[in-house]
């Protein structure tokens, strides 16, 4: 028997002589560290391509290193920002609002440490926070006028995540849009409260198109997948959001409306790099591309395309603003 | 006659050496998991010790083993009776919600006040969710695994509920509930941790963790109810033959184990999150409280130490991608380790085989030797 415990004392003694000895220098580089929220860093959304983006960059200029920790639950956020803290990291990008609270924590318990927070303003006023906001009426809206254009039964649907003041602008850009393409167009919507329920998302988009929906609209993560797969399988239009979602359903994702979180990302660090961080809210929007339409756009009419552009012009100009409040858009009712 | 030991006399015996062994496959899967990715093995090895090794970091694994210990206790515990508390997960939820909606709501009550309320109503929760389960067993049979499977989900969706609720629901943006009032912080103070340079999340919830691997312990090992329960365990029939009111037993053990889990859930609040978030998958406490019984030895001792354990290798494998390693090693690793536990049933029928075969042999040369006295 105490052979046997010297054997495995050994073989641990072994591991741990392995173990030794590795130290990575890190010489001079501007380091990015990157906390996902539950989502995780293979989310298909924000997370994963603030990471691509990231990653594109350290790829770009090798004066760059970027990491990324992932948070499995809630209370991971503080101690991941912590490591990164602890590592020296040079900027810390925390993926999304529920991070906003233990941004704001450690930003305060840290005042000489950067810190970007994506879809949250709520830190605008810390001096070492940089909000990366994105106008994401805008790019609903301009799905939206594609969605009211091309419906044929007047009926569009729309799937929702989650019911709160950030998530609302999607669904209300939308709807000004296809009403606006189309004054008697019902649209069906629908509250997932949840971002990770595909087959949720499938029911949901089912039941929109038994109502006689032909093009349903989703901004509610893993959730939408369900709804893109029920929208293929029925043979209907779906628009994505976030990401060019075009290749989930090659022949029936219309278009998606983009988050630029990728380029967002990279221009504050870059920021950094060349010591013009600026604290508070960076807003992005059609004008400086931060949101727009998928570049895939192959299944759009070219009359609805031209009306869409035409839009966008008068956007970027100043002659025409999108809602942002419900109150603007009354047909909007996921919040009563 | 001394015989020496051979290795599958040892490894199907003692069930420690059995573990430790298991553990370490575990580590040499995942060693080999990284050869194969073309990783280094020293350098992602390297940076989970490392990473675990100093104050710091060992004041993180400290906090972050006490949900795992607590998990843990409740599912060794219903093993030692004789039922699968697969519904730790639920009871852990339940008891963290409960915890938070005292926290919340009472936040004004002192906190020498207000901690004992919440631990009570998270345990209060917790044994509710078990006993509730335990109540169908006894009452109509309804095997506890089906309905415990069950019951998770509808902690999971009621806790999505209660955060939901405007008087619980935070005031910002988060999808969560508010932070419980900091009276009922378990936090150590912020210039002990400053000074001690431990985890900002650094509290003294490993306290009662430890206080509740001995209550448990005592429960099984000290009191007649403990015998009871493990009566009940070993031989339901036997024991309801020897006039132990099994019903009761069941249900007791349940609500117990329950119990536990719903503590961990309060020190997880009250130490760690200060919030539960609107889940959008299960967090896994409960599920994982299972690999720590199983590390443990269903032994109350054996889960602190395999809680920390486990701790160590969550905390330490969440940086390992600042090495270029995935933390899914981690899984591997656990993976292995509980695979490995789990064929120990192997080891002990290959003894059982082996023995019989000598045993059989022994007998065959005896009347063989026998057949030749006879024949002279």
């Amino acid at each position: 028997m105490k052979k046997y415990l010297a054997l495995i004392l050994a073989l641990v003694m072994a591991f741990a002589l392995v173990a030794c000895g590795s130290k990575n220098n890190t010489d001079n580089k501007i380091k990015i560290g990157m906390v996902t929220d539950v989502g995780g860093v293979n989310d298909k959304s924000f997370n994963q391509t603030s990471w691509e983006g990231l990653q594109a960059l350290a790829k770009a200029d090798s004066s760059f290193e970027v990491n990324y920790l992932e948070s499995k639950t809630d209370a991971d956020y503080k101690t991941n920002i912590n490591t990164f803290i602890d590592e020296d990291y040079d900027l810390i990008i925390c993926v999304g609002y529920m991070l906003a609270d233990a941004t704001r924590e450690a930003a305060e318990a840290n005042p000489d440490q950067k810190f970007a927070i994506i879809d949250d303003a709520s830190c605008a006023d810390l001096p070492n926070v940089a909000c990366l906001m994105f106008a994401q009426e805008q790019a609903s809206y301009l799905v939206g006028l594609v969605a009211g254009s091309v419906t044929e039964s007047k009926t569009v649907g729309y799937v929702q995540g989650m019911v709160s003041d950030s998530m609302n602008l999607f669904g209300i850009g939308y709807i000004t849009g296809v009403l606006e393409a189309c004054p008697d167009a019902t649209v069906l919507q629908y509250n997932a409260n949840n971002f990770g329920d595909s087959a949720g998302g499938a029911t949901a988009a089912k039941d929109m198109i038994t109502k006689g929906a032909d093009v349903i609209y989703h901004a509610a993560g893993g959730t939408g997948m369900g709804v893109i797969e029920a929208c293929n399988e029925e043979g209907i239009w779906a628009i994505g959001v976030d990401t060019d979602q075009s290749i989930l359903a090659p022949d029936h994702v219309i278009t998606s409306a983009m988050k630029r979180v990728d380029v967002a990302s990279q221009d504050i660090s870059k920021a950094v790099k060349d010591g013009n961080f600026k604290s508070g809210v960076h807003m992005y929007d059609l004008s400086n591309g931060g949101v727009d339409l998928a570049p895939t756009r192959d299944h759009i009419p070219a009359d609805v395309l031209a009306k869409v552009e035409a839009a966008k012009a008068a956007i970027i100009a100043g002659e025409k603003t999108v809602p942002t409040s419900t109150a603007d858009c009354p047909a909007f009712t996921l919040d009563d | 006659m001394t015989k020496k030991k051979t290795f599958l006399d040892v490894v199907s015996t003692n069930r420690f050496i059995h573990t430790l062994l298991a553990i370490i496959l575990g580590f040499l899967f995942g060693a080999i998991f990284l050869a194969i990715m073309g990783l280094s093995v020293g350098q992602a090895y390297g940076r989970l010790i490392n990473s675990v090794t100093t104050l710091k970091g060992f004041s993180y694994v400290i906090v972050y083993s006490i949900p795992y210990i607590m998990t843990g206790l409740s599912v060794a515990f219903s093993f030692k009776t004789g039922v699968f508390n697969i519904g730790c997960e639920g009871q852990f939820v339940m008891g963290s919600m409960a915890a938070a909606v005292v926290g919340i709501l009472l936040g004004d009550l002192p906190g020498i006040v207000l901690i004992p309320l919440c631990f009570l109503a998270a345990m209060a929760a917790g044994a509710l969710w078990g006993a509730i389960v335990g109540f169908l067993k006894t009452k109509w049979g309804i095997n506890e695994v089906l309905s415990m499977i069950m019951f998770n989900w509808i902690a999971f969706y009621l806790s999505n509920f209660i955060a939901g609720i405007p008087a619980i629901h935070n005031d910002g943006s988060a999808e969560a509930t508010k932070s419980i009032s900091e009276h009922a912080s378990t936090l150590l103070s912020k210039d002990l941790i400053k000074n001690m340079g431990l985890a900002p999340t650094a509290n003294w919830g490993i306290l009662v963790a430890i206080a509740m691997t001995v209550v448990i312990w005592i429960i099984i090992e000290k009191t007649t109810l403990g015998y009871e329960l493990k009566a009940v365990g070993a031989n339901r029939y036997s024991a309801e033959y020897g006039g132990i009111n099994v019903n009761r037993s069941i249900l007791l053990a349940l609500a117990i184990s329950g119990a536990m889990a719903g503590l961990g859930g309060a020190l997880q609040l009250m130490g760690m999150g200060s919030r539960i978030s609107v889940f959008s998958s299960q967090e896994g406490f409960g599920f994982a409280g299972i690999v720590v019984a199983l590390m443990g030895c269903s032994n109350p001792f054996g889960v602190l130490v395999a809680g920390i354990f486990y701790g160590a290798l969550t905390y330490g494998g969440s940086k390992l991608n600042l090495v270029g390693a995935p933390t899914q090693l981690i899984s591997v690793i656990v993976g292995t380790v509980v695979f490995f536990i789990s064929i120990s049933v192997i080891f002990e029928n290959l003894k059982r085989i082996k023995t019989r075969a000598q045993r059989n042999a022994e007998a065959a040369a005896m009347r063989r030797a026998e057949e030749k006295e006879a024949q002279k």
